[in-house]
């Protein structure tokens, strides 16, 4: 009853989504407000029935209803409650559904906020809105229902892969989701304003935040991504090249480009045809990212041709969204008038260099994606694109694009002074010589490599940090006046400050754990001793255990640091009889942002094979992005996005006569 | 890729005596596929072919290849799926060239467009986005509904 009451939601929510694709266009062609305000309510109420039909999933896999396919395939009777949710989206179709819900989200948002936008804007960005959402209801209905039934339901389900068996999968999809799905609003906005012929103030106004909502939960998403692939999978390793990866890293890298092109169009007015295009290209490489990773296309050119339905289905969803937009942008962007004038040294002038470097990094990934299908596809030659090819092709992009940013806050509009920038920056550059030095000297002779990248990250922090002395006229002006001064300071100029200084930590961590990244690898039994960066670390013993859905070897070591013991760690093994596969549970020890890392191997007659790292300054690496997303946060909270278009004044309504 | 039977990556058993030649054997694994599995080299993968390549790779080195010998001869045996950076040659040209193209053909964009705008810059009128008649209409409905601030009171 739960599974056909969902299906049943979603179809009506396909049928409003029709409603709303086509009713407040031809209500904006009618100058019809009434029909143009259709929109609003269909979204609305679209947003009610795809958020019913993901509960009804939800339902079901807590319930453990194995009469339905998809819960029986991903779920099992014994596994814990906050799996069994998670599971809704750790398969193909529900993940597809949550998919969906986050548009019809978006969707509701514009509608329930959209108040102080002009009215024909608002119908046409829900009218394209509706055009995606309408494509993905039909793609599920069609090829990826989820409420199927079985005819003969099984008493126990086949579980969940025990790797997705992990919190990661419970915040991880749902940001990427909200990331990657949050764009398809930037995109809307286009597409309204190539439709319509013109873009504004408002619409500026208005694009630039919700960019910045959709890039907050995509770098949160890559980065929580990042973070549980180094835990769970094993082997330390925490960006892997791998196109699932990359298919998320494209539309991050255009976001990024999108929202700092969004910052010129709203102040200057300038960059508006090429704004339109980022936000284009930033959903299609979204689009791009769900075809890839669920078409199957990835894993072989020919997986995707024995089993065509779905594959096909979203390349045709791609090829109508991406082909349509851009011709329509190729048709309409002529009529968009240029404005703002700026001189090449300026703040615009280094936004535009941003912008560079960034689609360039962007393309160089796809590039290294899509060369090897294509070359299949073409030649019928099988090549391999990894992590060394994306090492020498896409860091060197970010070296000038590094030294750049600590200049872009610091120039001025429209005609910048860089002489003058660089001066300011003077006490930055000295930090980044003397961590250059410093370490170079430290490591003696080793490659200078390491340094100088560290050297460069320092330059970005300190960038970021002289910014805000200069603003705040701190060292200069009383401390109190600073303090006054750094009050008054726009939330977005701190948000700026702290997402530059994200960057530079990230790379820290980045350059740390890859250069003195040490590790021991080994047979241990019982009362042996590892030695590794100091630390001393005795396996105590082996054991047997049994979990909810699993049965695990657990290990347990002893740390000590100078014959002083420092805690206990306790890697596992596990082995989940339901679907005959195992899991490598890794242990770690934070020390700071440094940390410990154990996981096991093989055992053999009592000895059992171990690695152990030491990954230094490690925990960097993602709490840059979170310091970028905590950045983006402040931008967002911003007066000037948060007070919105100003309301028209009440006229009185008579005057009172005075006593 | 998780097997049944999950083996570690780099086995200790696998590890050669001299230092020196397993850092060499490490480096050359990080470039080398495992072919089973999605996207891994085989310094990283738990697959029984990735140790089958990885203890070559160190049967290779013991024999005293050098590092583009043992590179050929996996190449030779396994084709130029395995390697994770391919070798420049024509069917790879544009995946090489396509990278620095693309930044050199925007900055090249960006230049010209530059000298096109600062040329142009005179000739363009600076007056604002013209409005459309709703807005036309909007505006003179909300200046109706201002009370006029010299009118009577």
């Amino acid at each position: 009853m739960i599974a056909e009451a969902g299906h049943y939601a979603l179809v009506l929510a396909l049928g409003l989504a029709l409603i709303q694709s086509t009713v407040p266009m031809l209500g904006a062609r009618w100058h019809d407000a009434a029909l143009m305000n259709v929109a609003r309510s269909t979204a609305l109420a679209q947003l009610l029935f795809a958020l019913a039909s993901f509960a009804a999933l939800v339902t079901l896999h807590v319930t453990s209803d194995f009469s339905v396919v998809n819960v029986f395939e991903n779920s099992h009777s014994l596994k814990p409650l906050i799996y069994k949710i998670t599971g809704v989206w750790g398969n193909h179709e529900g993940s597809m559904l949550l998919w969906v819900s986050i548009l019809a989200l978006f969707g509701g948002l514009v509608a329930a906020f959209g108040n102080n936008l002009p009215l024909s804007l608002r119908a046409h960005v829900l009218a394209v809105q509706a055009w995606i959402a309408s494509a993905f209801y039909l793609f599920i209905l069609i090829t990826s229902n989820p409420f199927l039934r079985i005819a003969n339901p099984p008493i126990e389900g086949r579980d969940l892969n025990p790797v997705l068996q992990d919190i990661g999968l419970a915040v991880h999809p749902p940001m990427l989701y909200l990331g990657y799905v949050g764009f398809s609003i930037s995109f809307s906005f286009a597409v309204a304003a190539l439709i319509e012929g013109r873009i504004d103030a408002a619409w500026a106004r208005w694009v630039r935040p919700w960019t910045l909502v959709a890039w907050i939960f995509l770098t949160l998403g890559i980065a929580m991504g990042s973070y549980w692939a180094y835990y769970e999978l094993g082997w330390g390793g925490w960006w892997f090249w791998d196109p699932v990866e990359n298919a998320s890293l494209m539309p991050w890298l255009a976001g990024t480009a999108l929202l700092h092109s969004a910052v010129v169009m709203e102040k200057r007015n300038a960059l508006k045809v090429w704004t339109i295009l980022l936000a284009i290209l930033t959903f299609s490489l979204s689009l791009l990212g769900t075809f890839l990773v669920r078409s199957g296309v990835l894993t072989s050119v020919h997986a995707f041709a024995t089993d065509p339905t779905r594959g096909v289905f979203i390349l045709l969803i791609l090829c109508t969204f991406i082909g349509g937009s851009l011709t329509l942008y190729a048709w309409r962007a002529s009529a968009l008038k240029q404005g703002g004038l700026f001189a090449p040294i300026s703040r615009e002038g280094a936004l535009v260099l941003n912008n560079l470097f960034l689609t360039t990094a962007c393309a160089t990934v796809f590039i290294g994606t899509l060369y090897p299908l294509a070359l299949e596809v073409l030649t019928g030659d099988k090549i391999s694109v990894g992590a060394p090819f994306f090492n020498l092709t896409f860091a060197p992009l970010f070296v000038p694009l590094m030294i750049a940013v600590p200049f872009g806050p610091l120039l001025a509009w429209k005609r910048g002074d860089l002489l003058g920038a660089a001066q300011r920056l003077m006490a930055a550059g000295i930090a980044a010589l003397i961590a250059f030095a410093v370490l170079w000297a430290w490591t003696r002779g080793g490659s200078a490599l390491a340094p100088l990248a560290i050297g460069l990250a320092v330059f970005v922090i300190a960038g970021a940090l002289c910014d805000l002395a200069e603003r705040t006229g701190l060292f200069r002006a009383p401390v109190a006046t600073a303090v006054r001064r750094a009050r008054g300071l726009p939330r977005s100029t701190w948000g700026t400050a702290f997402a530059h200084a994200g960057v530079g930590v990230a790379l820290i961590g980045i350059v740390c754990e890859t250069t003195w990244n040490s590790e021991y690898i080994g047979s241990m039994k019982a009362g042996d001793v590892a030695k590794i960066a100091g630390y001393e670390v005795e396996l105590d013993s082996l054991a047997q255990r049994q979990g909810p859905n699993f049965r695990e070897m657990v290990a347990q070591f002893t740390v000590s640091l100078d014959g002083r013991r420092l805690s206990e760690m306790t890697p596992s093994k596990r082995n989940y009889p339901a679907r005959g596969s195992s899991t490598t549970e890794a242990a770690l020890l934070t020390r700071g942002v440094s940390q410990l890392y154990i996981s096991l191997g093989d055992t053999a007659d009592g000895t059992i094979a171990v690695r152990i790292y030491h990954k230094p300054l490690v925990l960097l690496i993602w709490f840059g992005p979170v310091l970028m997303a905590f950045g983006g946060m402040l931008s967002l909270s911003d007066r000037r996005l948060r007070v919105g278009a100003p309301k028209p004044a009440r006229a009185p309504r008579g005057l009172q006569p005075a006593e | 890729m998780v097997g049944s039977s999950a083996v570690c990556a780099v086995q200790p058993d696998e590890i050669m005596a001299d230092p020196v030649k397993e850092a060499r054997a490490r480096d050359l694994s990080r470039e080398l596929r495992c072919m089973v599995c999605q996207n891994q080299s085989i310094d990283d993968s738990e697959a029984p072919l990735a140790r089958d390549l990885r203890l070559l790779v160190r049967e290779r080195i013991a024999a005293g290849d050098s590092d583009a010998q043992v590179i050929d001869f996996l190449v030779a045996r396994y084709g130029e799926f395995v390697l994770l950076k391919p070798r420049f040659n024509p069917h790879t040209l544009m995946l090489w060239l396509l990278p620095p193209l693309a930044l050199a053909g925007g900055g090249f964009a960006l230049w010209i467009y530059g000298r096109r705008r600062s040329r142009s810059a005179s000739a363009e009128d600076q007056s604002p986005a013209k409005l459309s008649a709703d807005e036309q209409a909007r505006l003179e409905r909300l200046m109706a509904a201002e009370p006029s601030p010299d009118g009577p009171v």
